[in-house]
């Protein structure tokens, strides 16, 4: 192997790059300097305190970042070794790539059905077994199938939160991403939802790259397979999650998971 | 460093201090036998033998304290390894507790024989024993782990006491089979001893765990490790 070659794959063998990026919100710097490395097919856990940068690093991934005025970015983002900043990338290919679930889950006040077939639709699948076929499966991976499989007919807003949510994960899936970003996707579930969500992302864990923002620690202990912490705007540390909740090698890490000032 | 929480700091600080008070009155006991077997007391073996009930009392109550804090407070990090290894060194003391009754049931089956020499190098290797004990709960006070390390060396001079007095109570017995039944007794009182330094050894490598993060078990000591 030619030591290019090498680089190549090595870029290939991660699933986000971030490489020194910074981030304005106007004048003020949201994020500093920030290189980290996304494992491919794990989940990793974005933990920290509020306001330090989380949710912006999140949807620098996918460029959501933009539609907010006055914002800036330096630094690379590499997806699977395509620069996701470069000029030419198109915005519907990326969104597609790396899907998003939000806090607040955000059906659209259509069918179950019409939710999970938006994508494919829009990306211009009409063929009804062909629909038929994504919505069952993204339904049955998010784990809401039992739940809604003789009403996907009715409408998604009579859904529970925590049954939204999961139509939300669904319609992700329907896209068939390769990332799936959520940002504290059971912040406002009861432990039961909360349960179902985190298993199913464990069962996701193995063919998507899950990137999960919670402020929910014991969340981010039982679900994740890396944690990164992070302190306004700076990453701390990032390492197996194991290790970051027994032993942390930074000062900062161990008094924010244990609750303590510093 | 406080937590956000102080009821949480306070419930730490509680735990340290039960297992230390725990681990005081096997410091005691521990004495108190080797005592009634170097004075023949055989009161005084009755005596501690009677006190162990409190230790294991005292035992359980920290375990449910440690398991509540576990299922309440959900500790991470440091505090996780703080509440693991107080589950294990009140484990490891309250099986001194067991060595120490042991030591005072012996003492009292040989109480009616004469004497067989001054038991040897037993209140030696006692002592030793004793300073490890003191030691490894100093250590998991101050969080001192070169103090730790230091126990774990300790048991090097217990093992070697132990088969020095071994060889010499197996000489007794050829000599005279006469000495068999004492011989046997004071044997298992060595050998209880040495099983305190052991425990000793143990929560000295736990004190390094609790400290470093580092699982220093069935590892070498004097490799550095
Ligand atoms: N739309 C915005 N305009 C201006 N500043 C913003 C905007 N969104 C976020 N910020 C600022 O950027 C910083 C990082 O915010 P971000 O939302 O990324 O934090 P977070 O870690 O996700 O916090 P939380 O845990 O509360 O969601 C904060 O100081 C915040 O005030
Ligand atoms: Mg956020």
């Amino acid at each position: 192997m030619t030591a290019m070659e090498q680089v190549v794959n090595e870029i290939d063998a991660v699933a986000v790059i971030a490489r020194n990026v910074n981030f304005y919100y106007g004048e003020s710097q949201a994020l500093f300097d920030i290189s980290i490395n996304i494992n491919p097919k794990q989940i990793t856990a974005f933990i920290g305190p509020s306001g330090c940068g989380k949710s912006t690093l999140l949807r620098c991934f996918n460029r959501m970042n933009e539609v907010i005025l006055g914002t800036r970015i330096t630094g690379d983002i590499l997806i699977r070794g395509t620069d996701v900043y470069k000029e030419g990338t198109r915005l519907e290919t990326l969104r597609k790539r790396v899907g998003m679930v939000f806090q607040k889950s955000n059906p659209f006040p259509m069918t179950i059905y019409d939710n999970i077939a938006f994508g494919p639709r829009m990306r211009g699948l009409k063929d009804k077994a062909a629909l038929d076929e994504i919505v069952e499966r993204s339904l049955k991976q998010s784990d809401l199938w039992q739940e809604v499989k003789d009403r996907l007919n009715r409408s998604a807003m009579e859904l529970s939160g925590g049954q939204q949510q999961r139509l939300c994960i669904a319609r992700t899936l329907a896209n068939e991403p390769e990332i799936i970003l959520m940002d504290e996707p059971a912040s406002a579930l009861d432990p039961i939802s909360t349960s179902k969500i985190e298993e199913t992302i464990q069962e996701l864990r193995n063919y998507y790259t899950i990137v999960i923002v919670t402020h929910n620690l014991q969340q981010a202990a039982r679900c994740s397979d890396y944690t990164a912490f992070f302190y306004l705007g700076r990453l701390v540390e990032m390492d197996t999650t194991a290790k970051i909740f027994q032993n942390p090698s930074q000062k900062r890490t161990e008094d924010y998971i244990s609750g303590k000032f510093g | 460093m406080p937590h956000y929480n102080k009821y949480f700091d306070q419930e730490l600080q509680d735990l340290k201090e039960l297992v230390l008070k725990l681990g005081g009155m096997v410091e005691e006991q521990v004495s108190n036998a080797i005592i009634s077997l170097t004075d023949r007391n055989v009161e005084l073996a009755r005596e501690t033998i009677k006190l162990d009930h409190l230790i294991n009392k005292l035992e359980v109550e920290i375990d449910e304290k440690c398991i509540d804090i576990l299922a309440l407070r959900q500790p991470m990090g440091p505090d996780l390894r703080f509440v693991t290894t107080a589950i294990k060194i009140i484990d490891n003391l309250e099986r001194m507790g067991d060595m120490a009754v042991n030591i005072c049931e012996r003492v009292i089956d040989i109480a009616a024989e004469p004497r067989l020499k001054a038991y040897l190098d037993i209140p030696r290797m006692a002592d030793i024993a004793k300073h490890m004990l003191k030691g490894c709960l100093d250590a998991f006070v101050t969080r001192n782990t070169d103090l730790a390390q230091k126990v774990r060396l300790e048991d090097d001079m217990v093992d070697a006491l132990m088969s020095q007095i071994f060889r010499e109570l197996l000489s007794f017995m050829v000599e005279d089979p006469h000495t068999i039944s004492r011989a046997t007794r004071i044997m298992f009182i060595a050998k209880y001893i040495e099983r305190i330094a052991d425990h000793a050894t143990n929560i000295a490598e736990m004190v390094i765990y609790m400290v470093e993060g580092r699982i220093v078990r069935h590892t070498d000591p004097e490799a550095g490790n």
